[in-house]
């Protein structure tokens, strides 16, 4: 007789299986699977009574008086906000902004080469490209090692990544924290390499443990489709190189930002 | 049953009263709903960051990304839903950030001093009380080491589906992704805590089990 798989029960459990009869079928017969479910269930059981702690009646007003003096004025509208009248005015005045400093920006005189322009901006962005340059080149490596990875031996249905998936959790973390630096330094281009590199980190973390050949095809498809190791090798590559050239020389703040955009 | 469905929607009703006089601009109209709802984010707080400050955090900042965000909330009727989401995506990132920074701290001597326990010192006997209680604070205390060898997103799973009853939609629509993907992650949070627990739950976990009934029901069916 053919066992249920640990999967299969915990679907059962769960509630998420297809063949929901035919499981508990086959359980009434096979007194293996039933003591496995019941270890599953033990541990689950014992999970319900996972304490927390108590919060009195009380709690909902002591939240409110930690809240309230940190509201603004008014409870944001949205979307809806974009039509006021008053947000039109704030967007002209912006956009003035904007294109008084682009024009500025061309008659202003370049600084010259080689000049002591070193800041504490230039130092945290130098930081910052060494840092970025270390997660992809971490991140290749693993989608590296998934595009790559061997096919099943004879017999084994399966293939085990939960090493690629435990590391792309973890690099999932830090590439949140960078996304959002780059996108607040304005490095557009760093931050959207950063977001669909998250993106293809989230299906692998997502994904089960131990795959069939199928669906370690579509995994790699995923990575294909998004075109993101190139994106990654080529970004890597070239904060690399920046890394490199602001160590021998010093380079305005914001200038290798400014050659990413416009690449 | 009824009675239950009618206060329900009395609470829902009485939700989207208080979120169209917040729009209108009165500030005190929110406070009836940080009221009704802190109870029920504080427990999904708490149990996806592990501790009581960070949950109470993870309270505040979810009703503050409320306020300022109220006028992008679509349906009225679900105040206390959308809430949740916001605690429970606020939570993920507070894990995430946190799982960095411990990381950043954590040194390799204590790294090998945990692996140097030997499991059998924290294995349960089968003795009364007040060896029983000890054994109770133990298995909690193996509770609490499970959970956090977890992923935020297969904590969030978990948290979600078995203490919170959600729907795979529900999670799929917090981790962003597929319900299959979601699906996946409840599953995998379900076997790392099962191997992480089972030699020390035991048989008093089994007969519990047994005592619930053979055939368990399906989990997710409220929202």
């Amino acid at each position: 007789m053919k066992h249920l798989t640990e999967e299969e029960l915990i679907g059962y459990r769960e509630g998420e299986t297809t063949q929901r009869e035919a499981i508990a079928e086959h359980l009434t017969s096979c007194t293996a699977c039933r003591a496995e479910l019941d270890r599953i269930e033990a541990v689950l059981s014992a999970l319900d009574n996972f304490p927390v702690p108590e919060r009195g009646p009380e709690y909902g007003r002591a939240v409110w008086q930690q809240i309230a003096p940190r509201l603004p004025e008014k409870a944001g509208r949205g979307w809806r906000a974009w039509f006021e009248p008053r947000r039109w005015v704030a967007i002209g005045a912006m956009a003035a902004v904007v294109v008084a400093a682009f024009v500025a920006g061309r008659w202003t005189k370049k600084p010259e080469p080689g000049a002591p322009t070193a800041s504490v901006a230039q130092v945290r962005q130098r930081v910052l490209v060494l840092a970025v340059g270390e997660h992809l080149g971490k991140s290749e490596m693993v989608l590296m090692e998934l595009a790559n990875a061997a096919p099943p031996n004879a017999g084994q249905t399966e293939i085990n990544i939960s090493a690629e998936q435990r590391r792309a959790e973890d690099l999932l973390d830090t590439n949140r924290l960078y996304r959002e630096t780059a996108e607040h330094d304005g490095d557009a281009a760093l931050a959207s390499v950063l977001d669909e590199l998250e993106r293809v980190l989230l299906d692998v973390a997502h994904s089960p443990q131990e795959v069939t050949p199928a669906q370690l095809e579509t995994i790699r498809q995923r990575i294909e489709a998004h075109g993101i190791l190139f994106k990654v090798r080529v970004v890597g590559k070239e904060l690399n190189e920046r890394q490199k050239t602001t160590n021998s020389a010093p380079a305005a703040p914001g200038a290798d930002t400014r050659e990413r955009n416009k690449a | 049953m009824q009675d239950r469905e009618a206060v329900q929607n009395a609470a829902r009703e009485s939700d989207a009263i208080a979120v169209e006089r917040t729009l209108a601009g009165e500030r005190d109209a929110f406070r009836g709903l940080v009221e009704r709802h802190s109870q029920q984010l504080f427990r999904l707080a708490y149990r996806m960051t592990g501790n009581e400050h960070d949950a109470e955090e993870v309270v505040q900042e979810a009703f503050l990304r409320a306020y300022r965000n109220l006028g992008q909330f679509g349906s009225r009727a679900n105040f206390g839903t959308w809430a949740y989401r916001i605690a429970a995506n606020y939570a993920i990132d507070r894990m995430r950030q946190k799982r960095s920074e411990d990381a950043r701290r954590q040194t390799p001597s204590v790294l090998a001093e945990e692996q140097d326990q030997d499991p059998l010192d924290l294995a349960p006997d089968e003795r009364p009380t007040p060896d029983r209680l000890a054994m109770n604070t133990e298995l909690r205390k193996k509770m609490e080491e499970a959970l956090k060898e977890l992923s935020s997103s297969e904590r969030t799973a978990f948290v979600m589906r078995h203490w919170e009853g959600c729907a795979i939609e529900e999670i799929a629509a917090v981790l962003k992704t597929t319900t299959s993907a979601a699906k996946n992650t409840v599953f995998r949070s379900v076997q790392k805590l099962r191997r992480a627990l089972e030699p020390y739950v035991g048989a008093r976990g089994a007969l519990q089990a047994k005592a619930a009934g053979a055939a368990p029901e399906p989990r997710g069916t409220q929202s």
